[in-house]
């Protein structure tokens, strides 16, 4: 009879000296150990990331206080930098991609769901997905060699000519016909984050169960009216969800950005002028900036406030799908 | 029988009926529309891609290194740089993709801190990518004072990750408990069940993943200048700054040299064919043997 020591963690006993350290060491624990230490590298990844940027940006914030955010001002002379024009262009360049991506992501995830037969739409929705896995500096190329000339010979024209002498419209679209700008931007974007939002309302629409959409049609129902009356309320915030998540990722677009921007430190009404967002901003000030420096403080500030963003629409978006879920 | 004929013949001609059907028609051929813009573009890519690409694309592009305008350099440098570092980020981030996805998986379940590790991966997936190349520069540039290869590799390796840790988590869930069960009633160890029931059930969609990873991260482009920075020579070692395709096109798109613009188009060309190859291969090969 061989008899167990208490502290032997395992009834595999063997005759070996040292049998229960190697069962450790071979064992579930170890395995335990690995995985949970993986996961716990990616919670410090995270962590560090924000921890770097914030400690980065603290010369930054020390030195310009909170005039960092409202001020438009970005000289490397006189050493003064200002987050105003980077954040503006960021935001405004999202909400036009964000305008243009919602109708049409809706309208694909619903040519997709209910009116095209099973068979081509998992063919479209397909290539509509490999649209998303294009790399972004594609879509930067792609948006300098035939968006941008679009824009400024038909686009801008059209917009001068129509709005051009309406009141309130007119400062909207006014500027020199670059074609690179807030409105290329966005829509470079729009047709970057539209994949997604495709995806998620496809997902959405294709979770209601059947038996509503089945008692609408029975009553005699359109597709449309379907969508409209049974299908968007019951998957409105899972859409939203949608949405922000896309938002989330033309905020931080660096290399397609800052292909079609123009660059242009700057804030002002117009939908075509040269701007610049926070991302675009650090691509390209970061090779001029020497370690130390305030200037690399300020990007990395900028970064701060993008991560901090970035990371209040995920949540938000993460909230919005989980809630329809529960 | 006749009657109902009549009767639905009638009520489609009310001018309601009509009404609705009009609009029916409008939304399902605006939705047409919308789709069918999201294809065009997607063709319109392709196709700018090819036609300005497929002139600089020859055997010197595909063997000589970057060189000044004029001079006809290629892309090889770039080519094999991009493969060294999308090879090396993977040595990195599979193995704690994979060991993280596990985790999620087998032990955390629905506990606070796998809740936690599963929302931050989510945010790392959609985090700025130039943001992860700025904490990389932070940590493994600024000490050492200059840039580098593997300092790329580990920025592309946190990119790869959480869509690594996604798709494994989703892909194990998928393993029927019986099967766990089982393993576990034979008096296999929790580890051996994981490693060779699950994971191996799994393996197709584990790879499915690792390989959009892949295709991921070959064509990024903003997380690698500050910390691979690029290279016009030939550079194998990784601790010296490293050229890739990516930057590449970077540095020669938009200048005014003919000869460098067209190897920009063709760098693009050589970049999206490889990248939707894996995709296609990813959507249409294994999805359709496994279903």
């Amino acid at each position: 009879m061989v008899s167990i020591p208490a502290e032997q963690p395992s009834l595999d006993v063997s005759p070996i000296p040292g049998a229960a350290d190697e069962a450790f060491w071979h064992g579930d624990r170890l395995f335990r150990l690995i995985v949970t230490g993986c996961a716990l590298l990616v919670l410090l990844v995270l962590g560090g990331l924000v921890i770097a940027m914030g400690v980065g940006g603290l010369k930054a914030f020390a030195a310009f206080g909170p005039q960092f955010v409202v001020s438009n001002v970005w000289n490397p002379v006189s050493n003064e930098y200002g987050a105003l024009a980077p954040l503006f262009g960021t935001v405004v360049s999202t909400l036009i991609a964000v305008a243009i991506a919602l109708p049409l992501a809706f309208g694909a995830a619903f040519w997709l769901t209910a009116i095209a037969p099973p068979a081509v739409a998992e063919f479209v929705g397909s290539a509509v997905q490999l649209l998303a896995a294009v790399p972004s500096i594609i879509f930067g190329m792609w948006g300098l060699a035939v968006v941008v000339p679009f824009v400024a010979h038909h686009v801008q024209p059209f917009a001068r000519h129509v709005f051009g002498h309406t009141p309130g419209l007119r400062w909207v679209v006014h500027g020199a016909a670059f074609g690179s700008g807030l409105l290329t931007g966005g829509v470079v974007l729009a047709i970057m984050v539209m994949p997604f939002m495709t995806a998620v309302m496809r997902d959405v629409f294709m979770a209601i169960p059947p038996m509503l959409k089945e008692s609408a049609y029975g009553l005699g129902a359109t597709r449309w009216e379907v969508m409209r009356r049974i299908v968007a309320p019951w998957s409105r915030t899972g859409m939203i969800g949608g949405v922000v998540l896309g938002m989330g990722r033309a905020l931080g677009e660096t290399m397609a950005v800052t292909f079609v921007i123009g660059n242009s430190n700057s804030v002002g009404w117009s939908i075509f002028a040269p701007r610049n967002t926070v991302a675009s901003l650090i691509a390209l000030e970061f090779p001029e900036s020497p370690a130390g420096s305030l200037k690399l403080s300020a990007l990395m500030a900028l970064g701060f406030i993008l991560i901090v963003i970035s990371f209040a629409s995920l949540i938000a978006a993460r909230w919005l799908l989980r809630e329809k879920s529960a | 029988m006749s009657g109902t004929v009549t009767k639905s013949n009638g009520w489609a001609k009310s001018p309601v009926a009509a009404r609705r059907r009009a609009i029916d028609l409008v939304a399902t051929g605006l939705s047409f529309v919308a789709t069918a813009i999201a294809i065009l573009m997607l063709a319109s890519i392709l196709w700018t891609l090819v036609s300005n690409g497929i002139a600089g694309l020859s055997v010197v592009a595909l063997i000589r290194p970057m060189g000044p305008p004029g001079s006809h350099g290629g892309l090889a440098n770039a080519i094999v740089g991009s493969v060294i570092q999308t090879v090396v980020a993977l040595l990195m981030g599979a193995p704690i993709g994979l060991c993280c996805g596990i985790y999620l998986s087998e032990y955390g379940g629905k506990g606070r801190f796998a809740s936690t590790v599963r929302f931050v991966s989510d945010v790392l997936l959609s985090a700025p990518s130039i943001l992860i190349g700025l904490f990389v520069y932070l940590v493994l540039v600024a000490p050492f004072g200059h840039f580098s290869g593997f300092a790329g590799s580990v920025a592309l390796a946190i990119l790869a990750v959480p869509i690594i840790v996604r798709t494994t988590e989703d892909m194990l869930r998928l393993v029927p408990t019986a099967m766990r069960e089982a393993g576990m009633a034979l008096g296999a160890k929790k580890w051996r069940v994981v490693v060779f029931l699950c994971l191996r059930s799994a393996r197709v969609g584990v790879l499915t993943g690792i390989l959009l990873a892949v295709a991921r991260v070959s064509g990024e482009t903003a997380p690698l200048l500050f910390t691979s920075l690029g290279n016009e020579n030939w550079s194998f070692s990784l601790a010296q700054p490293m050229a890739s395709l990516p930057l590449a096109i970077y540095q020669y798109a938009g200048k005014p040299y003919d000869d460098w613009l067209a190897l920009s188009w063709t760098g693009a060309l050589l970049v999206t064919v490889g990248v939707l190859t894996i995709n296609i291969v990813v959507r249409f090969g294994i999805r359709s043997r496994k279903g």
